[in-house]
């Protein structure tokens, strides 16, 4: 059995919780079970119904689940542990006190089908963040229900087949992707049954607009558009564009993952988006997790309020309110009413900033990704210029031809104390690194980070052999991510069930 | 700064790469809050706290479940490492939460009874939606689901979204009068088109499912079966992998979780190993690094949305990591004794609470684990506005919920592990009059 082989590999200095369980174990005290309980199970429920083998589950004390996972923490690197300058994903330092509000009982106490009444605290909460969030974006009908980025993808192309179809233009499927989009983009058209078309982005790294205007037709859907692009650029042409797919009744989707850029100095509504998603575990304080729970909240025009998903939170005579009468409405995607410890982290990023804050979030996010573009432009080529916005792009084309790719100079980075910037994407750069620091990192981080940049790029010219070695510093080496796709391993083999 | 970048004012940066009529030209305009310091923001919190009313003693379920968490959970879930990290796309500096996830998987098979779990979803509703589309895609040319009425409100709406793409047909089954899904008529809709029947056991009703006769049903139809369960009740009950399920979704609020008025939870998902190429969402693998250590990578990333865009198998692209991580610590301190506990407690709950019941008001025959349905004497929101008032949060007008007049007068209640003997005892002595054959 492969799963056997597997375990003879030998454990790092952190084993498996499943290695440390020793039969007896527990790490909890529960109330005593009441006499006679087992007479009670028998008379109440069918011998066929119950467990014949207890669950496969580890056995261990308090104390060695805290050291384990202690463990585990200190083989996890955070942005609490280094400077993750990781490009699309705005990994920017979140304060505290967001984490200690969030966790506030008052809200974790709350069960969803008491009364409207009892949790007004909670409903006020969202209610303000869904408002304010519409003000900075431009668009008022917003929903906080998506329970991620690309979940709230997804319920905008839901949202948008509603509107359609409330229209009769049920031939309208075809959303048009340009070539730099997020892979979620196409994922979230198709997931919906749309069909997808991506056009080719122009020498300029914007939309091409002569492409643009080839795709559009009366079966367009929507334009999905991240603004400002993934390469860092705005896409100055948006409102000119915006007004090609309005004229063939076509909607203008924006994707909100680089809303950072722009916050509190432009709104998509202004420039003719009709509906976006907002990533509030990229731009609006919500840390994110080793990949959620974050929350996708999605922000539309007024008209296309009545498809948004219920429950809606409303506002009647100074009570808030759970509306589900919604006949239009798209109907749910996830249980309830959405991600809520994300919204309080919202809600309290909102009160903090106020607007002139955000301008300067906005304003810090785009000179940090200038500054380490100017002090290592040359030495890297920025195929698309080194003024950007929040994020540039940079080509290890040069570092490749001298034995080093992208993914090396990424490892070598590890080794230097810091998490690496995205790699590989956009597609249309090759050898890409995609570098955002955002607004929360001071001067001299910025400067330490471009030295280091520097300096790998001397390593990569005169010992590329040293950096294909790396990562060397870390817990394990690099690893073989052939074998565990061609052999899975995906449980811990002695799982009975797995036998 | 400004001087080594070229320009004299951050905001040059902006009107160098942006049309001056798409910038807000007086940002104070915008209807925000203003700047508070954190002193002031907290004092304004303990307000909204006021507000939010968490002292009753609660008899609510219907998805969301008052049990215990031990205190280690979140104290240990909130080490800033794990708090702070980035999906784990680069393994070397994230072994710590990939092994984290690779317990998850191991923990959430065993417990289902499956052969291999994904690293976890957003919540139940969207895993269940998720299961469908995979069931249907991996059943080329069947497009029927089957979804009984009998399973969660949310989860049947999320489930119609999920598939309202012209081409999915949605069958319903009523549910019978005893509480369950009449196998009868299951057996008739059952046809060479069905992709999957959904099934949730116990049911929203409380209900426990002919589970072992519509699993073999749905295969005999050629048919896989996605089941929908609850992860306490599984101390107690046999596991789906056991009576057939080829995809289980459940919702990990119970275990490890608050609830939160719903959510943020997290999304349990495993399924039989020949569909786990099909399967949506992270999945970690164990594998060796270049000196034969043992190490854990994401894998199967051949199925996602950033390498097949519009190809993907979903377009999931985050888990609920650090949810699962408080799953996986919470089922590590329970053990299986421990889980077993806490459910045989939940069953030993009910049973005092059903006890002190009328038998006239119980509406359901069916054998349930913690939730029940008893019939009122008037309307459910009278009842539920009284029973407030003397400080209880008694439970879900299912007439309300379900918005279907079949559930006039039906009341769903839940009992937890958490309730005390004497809150349980004055409570029904409390709600009895207002009961079906209860005395005044």
């Amino acid at each position: 059995m492969e799963n056997e082989k597997m375990m003879e590999i030998p454990p790092t200095d952190c084993p498996s919780i499943f290695e440390r369980s020793v039969d007896g174990r527990v790490g909890v005290v529960l109330p005593e079970e009441p006499a006679g309980i087992d007479a009670l199970i028998e008379s109440s429920i069918p011998s066929e119904f119950l467990r014949k083998e207890q669950p496969y589950l580890p056995q261990v004390g308090e104390s060695d689940v805290t050291r384990h996972y202690t463990n585990l923490a200190n083989r996890t690197l955070g942005l609490d542990t280094a400077f993750y300058p990781l490009g699309s994903c705005t990994m920017k330092y979140n304060p505290r006190f967001h984490e200690k509000a969030a966790s506030m009982e008052c809200f974790r106490s709350l069960h969803p089908e008491q009364p409207e009444s009892t949790m007004q605290g909670m409903l006020r909460i969202v209610y303000e963040a869904q408002k304010w969030l519409g003000e900075l974006a431009g668009l008022p009908a917003v929903s906080f229900q998506p329970a991620a980025g690309a979940h709230g993808e997804l319920t905008s192309m839901m949202v948008i087949r509603s509107y359609f179809r409330s229209r009769g233009e049920t031939n309208r499927c075809k959303v048009i992707i340009p070539d730099t989009a997020h892979g979620t983009n196409p994922a979230s058209a198709m997931r919906s049954g749309m069909s997808t078309v991506e056009i080719k982005s122009g020498l300029d790294g914007r939309i091409d607009l002569e492409e643009l205007t080839k795709q559009l037709g009366p079966d367009t859907a929507c334009v999905m558009i991240t603004n400002p692009n993934t390469l860092g650029l705005f896409e100055n042409r948006i409102r000119e564009i915006a007004d090609m797919i309005h004229a063939v009744g076509a909607l203008l989707y924006v994707d909100g993952a680089n809303f950072n850029a722009i916050v509190g100095r432009v709104r998509p509504g202004d420039f003719g988006a009709d509906l976006m998603h907002i990533n509030v575990h990229k731009t609006f304080s919500c840390p994110h997790g080793g990949g959620g729970p974050g929350a996708g909240p999605i922000c539309g025009r007024d008209f296309l309020a009545p498809f948004m998903p219920h429950p809606w939170v409303m506002l009647k005579d100074g009570q808030y309110t759970l509306e589900d009468d919604c006949p239009q409405s798209l109907g749910k995607v996830r249980a309830f009413i959405g991600n809520l410890p994300a919204a309080v982290r919202t809600w309290c990023y909102l009160c903090e900033l106020g607007a002139q804050g955000f301008r300067e979030v906005s304003g810090y996010a785009v000179l940090n990704a200038n500054y380490i573009a100017k002090l290592i432009s040359g030495v890297y080529e920025i195929p698309y210029g080194e003024r950007c916005m929040h994020e540039f792009v940079l080509s290890a084309d040069k570092q490749k031809h001298q034995g080093a790719r992208a993914l090396d100079l990424a490892k070598g980075l590890i080794d230097m104390n810091y998490h690496p910037p995205t790699i590989y994407f956009p597609h249309l750069v090759s050898e890409a690194m995609m570098i955002e620091p955002t607004e929360t990192e001071n001067i001299e981080t910025l400067e330490k980070f471009a030295a280091a940049m520097l300096q790998l790029a001397e390593v990569a010219e005169k010992q590329p052999q040293q950096l294909l070695e790396s990562p060397v510093k870390t817990v394990v080496r690099r690893l073989d991510e052939g074998l565990a796709a061609r052999k899975p391993v995906v449980c811990w083999p002695g799982n009975d069930f797995n036998k | 700064m400004l001087k080594k970048v070229g320009v004299t004012s951050v905001d040059e940066l902006f009107t160098q790469q942006i049309p001056e009529d798409l910038l807000l030209s007086d940002v104070t305009k915008l209807q925000l809050p203003v700047a508070a310091d954190e002193m002031t923001l907290q004092r304004e919190l303990n307000a909204i706290a006021l507000a939010n009313d968490t002292d009753k003693i609660s008899f609510l379920g219907g998805g969301i479940y008052d049990h215990f968490i031990p205190a280690a959970v979140d104290l240990l879930a909130s080490r800033g490492e794990f708090v702070t990290a980035y999906t784990p796309y680069q393994p070397e500096v994230s072994q710590g939460i990939l092994q984290v996830f690779f317990e998850y998987q191991t923990m959430v098979a065993g417990l289902l009874g499956m052969d291999v779990a994904n690293a976890s979803m957003y919540d139940v509703a969207s895993g269940a939606g998720e299961a469908v589309l995979m069931a249907i895609s991996a059943l080329r040319g069947r497009n029927e689901i089957i979804v009984p009425e009998s399973i969660h409100p949310d989860i049947r709406e999320t489930i119609h979204a999920y598939t309202d793409n012209g081409q999915v047909q949605i069958v319903n089954i009523p549910v019978g009068a005893d509480g369950i899904i009449d196998t009868a008529l299951l057996e008739k809709s059952l046809g060479e088109k069905t992709a999957c029947v959904l099934i949730q056991h116990p049911n929203y009703l409380g209900c426990l499912e002919q589970v072992q006769m519509i699993s073999d049903m749905t295969h005999k139809a050629g048919a896989l079966l996605v089941a929908v369960v609850d992860p306490v009740s599984l101390g107690l009950l046999e596991a789906p992998g056991v009576w057939g399920a080829d995809i289980a979704v459940a919702d990990g609020q119970g275990i490890g979780l608050p609830m939160y008025a719903g959510g943020e939870t997290v999304g349990l998902f495993a399924c039989k190993q020949s569909l786990m190429r099909k399967m949506p969402g992270r999945i970690i693998g164990m594998t060796k690094d270049v000196n034969g250590k043992r190490g854990y990578v994401l894998t199967l990333q051949t199925r996602e949305q950033h390498i097949r865009r519009e190809k993907a198998t979903s377009n999931i692209c985050s888990n609920h990591a650090l949810n699962a991580l408080k799953v996986t610590i919470h089922l590590s301190l329970m053990g299986a004794r421990g889980l077993t506990r806490v459910a045989r407690l939940c069953l030993a709950n009910m049973a005092r609470l059903k006890a002190a019941l009328p038998k006239e008001a119980i509406v359901y025959n069916a054998p349930c684990f913690k939730e029940i349905v008893v019939r009122t004497k008037r309307p459910v929101t009278h009842v539920l506005e009284e029973m407030l008032a003397e400080g209880y949060y008694a439970g879900i007008d299912l007439k309300k919920r379900l918005g279907s007049s079949d559930y006039d007068n039906c009341l769903l209640m839940c009992v937890t592990e958490k309730r005390t003997n004497e809150e349980i005892d004055t409570f029904a002595q409390k709600l009895r009059p207002m009961l079906v054959g209860g005395e005044m």
